[in-house]
């Protein structure tokens, strides 16, 4: 096109987002400015925010063409399910370099628990009998290997992949990623289960006890300790949206453990018979639970009604995990069978046979695999689709330099929320806090000058045994005088609504035959 | 069947050489920053310790005055260059970033009252007790020779104060009268007069440069406009006016510096009552300076502190003070709205940073944002209490301390007093007089 041709009017127009996609980057409805918002500056001012806020989600929604990865897929030929390929042949379909995170590894020292690091990068072992390992299972380089002569009951990562805390016989111990012991934990005595909630560098344990301890990393000291009164805990998992822990008991309740109130903050009954496991979703929509009676439930989370689902699997569900993308990994036995919920309809995804039983299991973040350990060793296989394809490097980065990690282990050190802010609804804190605003405006009304009137009050003196007494005066004394009081503001409030009656008098004027144009709003009021 | 395996090249993700910069994938999905509200409310926290951390507004201290400093002028172009009057007479031409005297001579017998720079910035005149308007090259002549002002003029009536006007070649001065002159002549060109009073302070407005405005010692303030013969208005208030100052941006609105330890903001259109009465100083209020963004200005009292007030609230967000600091006489808010000039009695010209906690100095982009980023937080989370007690807190003299607890409890006292007499007697008998009206005598036309 030459030069003459453009000399039209341009008109450069943004390509319209779609709404869904706009609504993802929504916080919320916003304000409606339309109801309630007498003050037009208010008004102009809210508008302005609105707008601004409007703006940033479309911003936010317009930058999804940049990302680079798409998430990974298993499509079925008409005639097949997705459930019926092998490990085998996935890895004959792929590349060399997914093929390897295909892999398994055959260990003495099992049953075996295992941990990914929240970049998916690093892998932490820990066999029952004492053994424990730590390495980059992407590259299978290996960091550290040891017994540490006790038994092991659960590892766990902490903030960063130089650390990690192991629960081992008696206590809890630390060490680094050379397997040098940096702390043992004798508070956190008889720990079945660990859980690190990052946001807030709380280290959390449940013992065989019954004891719920949350440990705060970053200063070492111990931020609560509750017995929670239902004896061993086997299940506990956090849920990552608020940083609640999940506890499972043996009459089928799992109750949800902030480390600020004694009591759980909620409370489900999800089964008739014990827990066997319990799994979040990343997203805190849904958790999974299984019992003994070969059930498998998922609740919506936020609600605390009825399962959304609910299944019967053909034997007892003993561990189970949930992937970024929404996957349901269930352990049965020695069967791993991953679900998918995909447009309401709860069914399995791929299914992975093995030779042992397995102990436990979890996705890789932002891999598509799924490792799961077992009575003799440990093993990864591929779950396509399960993970997120596009990480964002300032939250989490799986291929941040040593530097980088440093300065993100100080930035979140800074961002560390305070164990305080662990609710229910993390948003609360953004919202407007209405019935303490309440109470003050009531505080503000009640707020007096006058005195209360005095009181003339002169019983008459009963000589009858019991009826008389100081005590019995002074009483109803201060109850007259309460009534008094009462009265007064009473009758304060009632003069304070006069006055307002007359103001609004004043204002009613007739306009005669004009009358018909007030505003019908204004007609009423008046 | 159709599969696909995420599998990242790690070449995308990393940077190819050491001197690269690292890269950075960014993913803005809400779901992938989890616990939103909570780390915003402790980066807001944060930041608002932060800012109280930094908040180290002294920059440092002009001295050489051999009296108390009365008077200063800010140049109208160059924001290296300060005026400054002394009540022995004295004139110090300042120089700012080097927090040096370049010139200082002695220009009248007695208080020097007024400095105006003359329109061109070459000259500037004064006036002092000694009833004369002197004008004098605002340079150092080259050879030492000692200052000779280039005019004298000698006025009848005494001088208190002295104004010119933002562009043209026009000033006006107060004292018995009001007068106006032009550079070039001698005589006035006009006198101003209502009753037999007597002006401390005039002022020329910045955007309707043909009013004026005078504080008079009967507790008036006078608007003239100086098309006319006789003045326009006046509002008559319970106490005397010390000082006023015009906003820079609104052309109607003016704010006065009170001995009833109040500021009075006014609203020419409306002068019988105040838009808005701001407390906080706990003794005469001296001297008031506009910002040149016209949000926010700033006043220096007799109780030996500086405060920072927002043109539409009511108490002061900041207040200023040092243990050598006495009492104030005049305050400016520099033209680039970075600092604050405050004058004292202890003979000392002092240079405040306007916001406390501002870091001096040029800012990367980086930094410019982060800055950025804390101040909306601060804003968003600034009604949260432990937010709000934090950016609250100032440390305060003693005695302010004291004098705040005194005057809580006197006004406690009056409304109380006031309410029980509302009580008792007949309905209608005891108005209720808002604040705003209660300072306010009456208003003339």
């Amino acid at each position: 096109m030459g030069r003459g041709a453009g000399k039209g009017k341009k008109t450069k127009r943004k390509v319209p987002i779609d709404e869904k996609k706009m609504e993802k980057y929504r916080r919320g409805t916003g304000v409606n400015l339309k109801m309630g918002i007498k003050n037009k500056i208010h008004r102009q001012r809210l508008r302005q925010k609105e707008n601004l806020i409007e703006s940033m989600a479309e911003q936010a929604a317009r930058t999804e063409i940049l990302l680079t990865e798409t998430h990974g897929y298993l499509e079925k030929d008409p005639g097949e399910t997705t459930t019926q390929f092998k490990q085998s042949e996935i890895v004959s379909n792929i590349d060399i370099t997914s093929a390897t995170k295909y892999f398994e590894l055959n260990l003495e020292f099992g049953p075996y628990s295992l941990r990914y690091t929240r970049n998916g990068r690093h892998l932490v072992v820990g066999g029952k009998k004492g053994h424990v390992a730590a390495f980059d299972w992407i590259t299978k380089k290996l960091a550290c290997e040891m017994n540490v002569m006790e038994s092991v009951h659960d590892v766990c990562w902490l903030h960063i992949e130089t650390m990690f805390a192991v629960a081992q016989k008696d206590w809890v111990y630390i060490y680094d990623n050379q397997g040098i012991e940096l702390h043992c934990l004798k508070r956190m005595n008889r720990a079945t289960r660990l859980e690190f909630l990052p946001y807030h560098f709380l280290l959390a344990s449940s013992s065989s006890l019954g004891g719920l301890t949350w440990l705060d990393i970053s200063i070492g000291k111990i931020i609560s300790r509750y017995d929670s009164k239902i004896g061993k805990i086997d299940v506990m998992t956090q849920n990552p949206y608020n940083a609640l822990l999940c506890v499972g008991d043996s009459k089928g309740v799992v109750s949800m453990w902030s480390p600020n109130v004694q009591q759980p903050l909620a409370k489900m009954l999800c089964h008739k018979q014990a827990i066997t496991a319990c799994a979040v979703h990343p997203y805190g929509t849904y958790m999974a639970t299984s019992s003994p009676d070969r059930t498998l439930k998922v609740w919506d989370i936020r609600q605390l009604a009825g399962p959304v689902h609910s299944s019967i699997l053909r034997s007892t569900a003993e561990n189970l995990s949930y992937s970024q993308s929404g996957l349901l990994a269930v352990g049965m036995g020695n069967v791993v069978e991953v679900f998918s919920d995909t447009n309401n309809d709860f069914k399995p995804y791929t299914r992975h046979k093995t030779n042992w039983s397995i102990s436990d299991l979890q996705f890789c973040p932002y891999e598509d695999a799924l490792g799961f350990g077992t009575a003799k060793g440990l093993s990864s296989i591929l779950v396509p689709g399960c993970a997120e394809a596009n990480f964002d490097a300032l939250e989490i980065n799986p291929y941040q330099t040593k530097k980088q990690r440093r300065e993100a282990e100080v930035k979140a050190l800074l961002d560390k929320i305070q164990p305080e802010l662990i609710t229910l609804d993390t948003t609360a804190i953004a919202e407007i806090d209405v019935p303490t605003l309440q109470r003050k405006v009531e505080e503000k009304k009640k707020l007096l000058f006058i005195k209360p009137k005095t009181i003339d009050f002169k019983p008459r003196r009963s000589k009858a045994k019991g009826k008389g007494g100081t005590a019995k005066i002074v009483k109803s004394k201060k109850a007259l005088k309460e009534l008094a009081r009462r009265e007064a503001i009473e009758a304060m409030r009632q003069a304070k609504t006069l006055i307002d009656t007359k103001k609004i008098e004043l204002q009613k004027k007739s306009y005669g035959v004009l009358n018909r144009f007030i505003p019908k709003a204004k007609q009423t009021k008046c | 069947m159709k599969v696909k395996v995420l599998s990242r090249n790690p070449d995308e993700y990393l940077r190819e050489t050491k001197r690269d910069i690292h890269k950075v994938p960014r993913n803005y999905d809400p779901i992938l920053h989890p616990f939103e509200a909570p780390r915003e409310y402790t980066r807001a926290l944060n930041a608002v310790k932060l800012d109280r951390v930094f908040a180290k507004p002294f920059v440092g201290n002009l001295e050489g005055h051999k009296d108390a400093v009365s008077c200063m002028c800010k140049h109208p172009g160059k924001l290296q260059v300060l005026l400054s009057g002394a009540y022995d007479g004295e004139v110090r031409i300042w120089n700012l970033p080097q927090r040096t005297c370049e010139y200082n001579f002695l220009a009248h017998d007695g208080v020097l009252r007024g400095i105006a720079f003359l329109s061109g910035a070459e000259h500037f005149i004064t006036i002092g007790d000694d009833k004369t308007i002197k004008t004098w090259r605002a340079r150092k002549s080259d050879n030492n020779e000692e200052a000779v002002p280039t005019n004298t003029i000698i006025s009848k009536t005494i001088l208190t104060g002295i104004t010119h006007h933002r562009s043209d070649a026009f000033f006006a001065t107060c004292g018995e009268v009001c007068q106006l002159w032009e550079e070039t002549r001698n005589e006035p060109i006009r006198t101003f007069k209502w009753g037999v009073d007597s002006l401390h302070d005039v002022k020329y407005n910045y955007v309707q440069t043909n009013l004026l405005a005078a504080c008079a010692s009967d507790r008036s303030i006078i608007l003239y406009d100086t098309r006319e013969t006789g003045p326009l208005r006046r509002i008559v208030m319970k106490l005397r006016t010390n000082r006023l100052s015009w906003n820079p941006m609104e052309a109607f609105t003016f704010t006065c510096a009170n001995e009833d330890y109040n500021l009075y903001t006014f609203d020419t259109r409306k002068l019988s009552t105040p838009v808005n009465v701001h407390m906080d100083h706990v003794e005469a209020v001296t001297d008031v300076d506009y910002s040149p963004t016209g949000k926010e200005f700033v006043s220096g009292s007799y109780d030996k502190s500086i405060r920072i007030f927002q043109t539409n609230k009511g108490h002061s967000k900041e207040v200023y003070h040092t243990k050598r600091m006495q009492r104030l006489t005049s305050i400016i808010w520099s033209l680039d709205n970075k600092y604050i000039l405050s004058g004292s009695d202890e003979m000392n010209i002092r240079v405040w940073k306007a916001r406390a906690s501002e870091k001096l100095g040029v800012l990367k982009p980086r930094e410019k944002a982060a800055l950025k980023y804390s101040e909306a937080l601060k804003e968003k989370f600034a009604s949260h209490p432990q937010v709000q007690r934090i950016a609250r807190h100032r440390q305060i003299p003693k005695h302010i301390y004291n004098a705040q607890s005194e005057i809580r409890r006197i006004r406690e006292k009056s409304n109380r007093k006031q309410t029980n007499r509302r009580m008792h007697s007949k309905k209608g008998a005891v108005p209720f007089v808002s604040e705003r009206q209660k300072h306010i005598v009456r208003e003339d036309a």
